[in-house]
């Protein structure tokens, strides 16, 4: 007979509550590795909505995410004609907030040309902007829907499309606009500002500036080479697409990124000690029936089935019933929580693993018990 | 193996075991003898300390004795052939305890209890089930065949404790204060059934207790002081 599922179902509701507060510290852990997962993928998603493999960028500045940077609009047609270059678009990044529904919005603006490099590669809903103004698609995490209309600055926009998951590096959600609407937003002056700027004798301010220009290049062409011949430049920086990619994971989210890593190595070395507190009390508390079942003439491996059994089921449980619990609330969470297949194998494997280890503690000191424990009261 | 009419089921010849060394050591045995035939009934008494748990431990093959030697059932047991797993099997087969408390697995029925010792043993769980039963049956108990431990009577569970001592059909049985818990009623019942075990089975009993009333239940009583047998006989 088991005498670990004996001893479970003799003590079912202690069992299940024990297992319901490892399920929450594993639901806890999980998450974190969530948590961590999403600050990385959030922080590369706004830079690969383009699907491009070149950035133009102000000279000596890592822009436009890592640093501001701003390049004349007309650097665009200059990008376009470099060798191997297919496609360029202008583009521009900014955090507005807005009210909508009463509530305060704190939105990240991107501007694009629409029909160039720039826009977002995949809608969720809804169509492409087809004006050049007050058009605008909306992350579903701004709580925007498809005809709601919302002010920016000056202007009011309508909601055509939404996207799914595009958010800034703080996690602001994302609003794409046309080029010419986010200069307006991002560069024109109050027209009382405007005012006094020329009383003063000064000239009125361009607004032809962008913070980036995005380029495809072709299949053959190697986005380094199209970079370098950018940097030829002098008043211009470029990098491939690989590059923007390491310095937001490196540079803008790392960390945060480390700070989260950090949390929950502690987090998952916690867990493995509650697991092997809880091992090890289970084991003590039965240190009189072991005492018992050596003395009746038991053999060790029955012994020991009986705490590594108890050991693996308390995991395995505590385990599944985490990701369940993750998996139904993750998307409640304020920010993403990506939690891919293998996170949660590799942690059903580390938690198998606490659990062995575990129960070799109470195993140790199940073996030690002497059998004249049981006699004598 | 095996023993043979001729021979003490339980054969000690001056055993001695001590705790620690030095100033530290305590003599809790001296040179014990003593034999014991199938069929007898046998008492430890003496005052606490005396030495009478380590005797006991001693024929349970859970302590070592520091020198002399010592027969179960025909086996000469620690002369450096046994191993730990060795002296486990012995218990498992010729020995069986009772206990002051009776010390059944709380997570098991009376049944499974006793069905335990006999799968240990290789009985298949259905036979060894079935086995149990019939031994409930036999000691008067089988009414609370599936009851936790927690709902039986002392009287109860001290019956399911020694169907469990019985259930591999031991020749040796070791109690440790087996009416201590229970009135004078059911200690007699219980002594009784002692007893007729001992008869039927050919097994020899013995038990450590301070409990005066059962004392005329014993065939002899062996009286331990500072470590040392006072053999009184009482038959």
């Amino acid at each position: 007979m088991n005498l670990a599922y004996r001893d479970i179902r003799h003590g079912l509701l202690r069992f299940l509550l024990t297992c319901v507060g490892l399920s929450l510290l594993m639901a806890v852990v999980l998450s974190m590795i969530g948590i961590y997962n999403g600050l990385v993928v959030d922080a590369l998603t706004i830079a690969r909505a383009p699907a491009t493999d070149l950035w133009v960028v102000e000279s000596n500045t890592r822009g436009p995410f890592a640093e501001a940077s701003r390049v004349p609009g007309d650097t665009r047609e200059a990008v376009a004609r470099l060798h191997g270059v297919v496609a360029a678009g202008s583009v521009t990044y900014q955090t507005v907030e807005a009210e909508h529904a009463g509530a305060k919005l704190r939105l990240y603006v991107v501007g694009f040309e629409p029909g160039r490099p720039g826009s977002p590669a995949r809608l969720k809903a809804g169509r492409p902007i087809a004006q050049s103004h007050y058009e605008m698609i909306a992350d579903f995490r701004t709580g925007l829907a498809l005809g709601d209309r919302i002010r920016l600055g000056r202007s009011s926009f309508s909601v055509v499309g939404l996207v799914e998951n595009h958010v800034n590096t703080g996690g602001d959600p994302a609003v794409y606009i046309s080029l010419l609407d986010a200069q307006k937003l991002q560069f024109e002056l109050s027209p009382s500002a405007s005012r006094v700027q020329i009383a003063k004798g000064g000239l009125p301010q361009t607004k032809d500036t962008v913070n980036a220009v995005v380029a495809r290049v072709h299949p053959n062409v190697a986005p380094a080479a199209a970079a370098d011949a950018v940097r030829r430049w002098k008043h211009l920086s470029a990098m491939t697409q690989a590059e923007q990619e390491l310095i937001l994971t490196r540079s803008v989210v790392d960390r945060a990124r480390r700070q989260i890593g950090l949390f929950m190595a502690i987090l998952l070395a916690v867990s493995a000690v509650v697991i092997a507190l809880i091992i090890y009390t289970m084991t003590m508390e039965k240190l009189k029936q072991i005492a018992t079942l050596k003395l009746i003439g038991a053999p060790d491996r029955t012994i020991v089935g009986l705490i590594v059994q108890q050991a693996l089921a308390l995991g395995g449980i505590g385990w599944m019933f985490g990701l369940v619990l993750v998996l139904a609330v993750k998307d409640y969470f304020p920010r993403r929580v990506v939690l891919d297949p293998e996170n949660a194998i590799v942690l059903g494997l580390i938690v198998f693993m606490v659990c062995v280890a575990s129960s070799g503690l109470g195993v140790r000191a199940a073996l030690r018990v002497d059998p004249a424990t049981a006699l004598g009261g | 193996m095996g023993s043979s009419a001729a021979t003490p089921l339980i054969e000690l010849r001056d055993v001695s075991k001590h705790f620690g060394e030095g100033e530290a050591r305590v003599d809790a045995l001296k040179e014990v003898s003593l034999s014991i035939s199938a069929g007898e009934v046998v008492a430890l008494l003496g005052p606490s300390g005396s030495g009478k748990t380590t005797l006991l431990n001693v024929i349970g093959c859970i302590l070592e004795p520091a020198s002399g030697w010592m027969r179960l059932d025909g086996d000469v047991v620690y002369d450096n052939r046994w191993l730990r797993s060795d002296l486990r099997r012995l218990r498992l087969d010729k020995i069986g305890f009772i206990f002051q408390f009776h010390n059944l697995l709380p997570f098991l029925d009376a049944t499974d209890n006793v069905a335990l010792v006999l799968e240990l043993a290789g009985a298949e769980h259905a036979e060894a089930r079935r086995r149990a039963a019939a031994l409930l049956e036999y000691l008067e108990v089988a009414h609370r065949r599936n009851a936790m431990p927690s709902h039986l009577s002392g009287g109860e569970g001290q019956r399911v404790a020694i169907a469990r001592a019985l259930a591999n059909r031991p020749r040796i049985i070791l109690a440790d204060e087996p009416t201590a818990a229970l009135d004078s009623k059911r200690a007699g019942i219980v002594m009784d059934l002692l007893r007729k075990l001992a008869r039927e089975q050919d097994a020899a009993i013995v038990a450590v207790t301070h409990d005066e009333k059962i004392f005329d239940r014993f065939d002899r009583i062996f009286h331990l002081r500072d470590g040392r047998l006072d053999d009184k006989g009482e038959d």
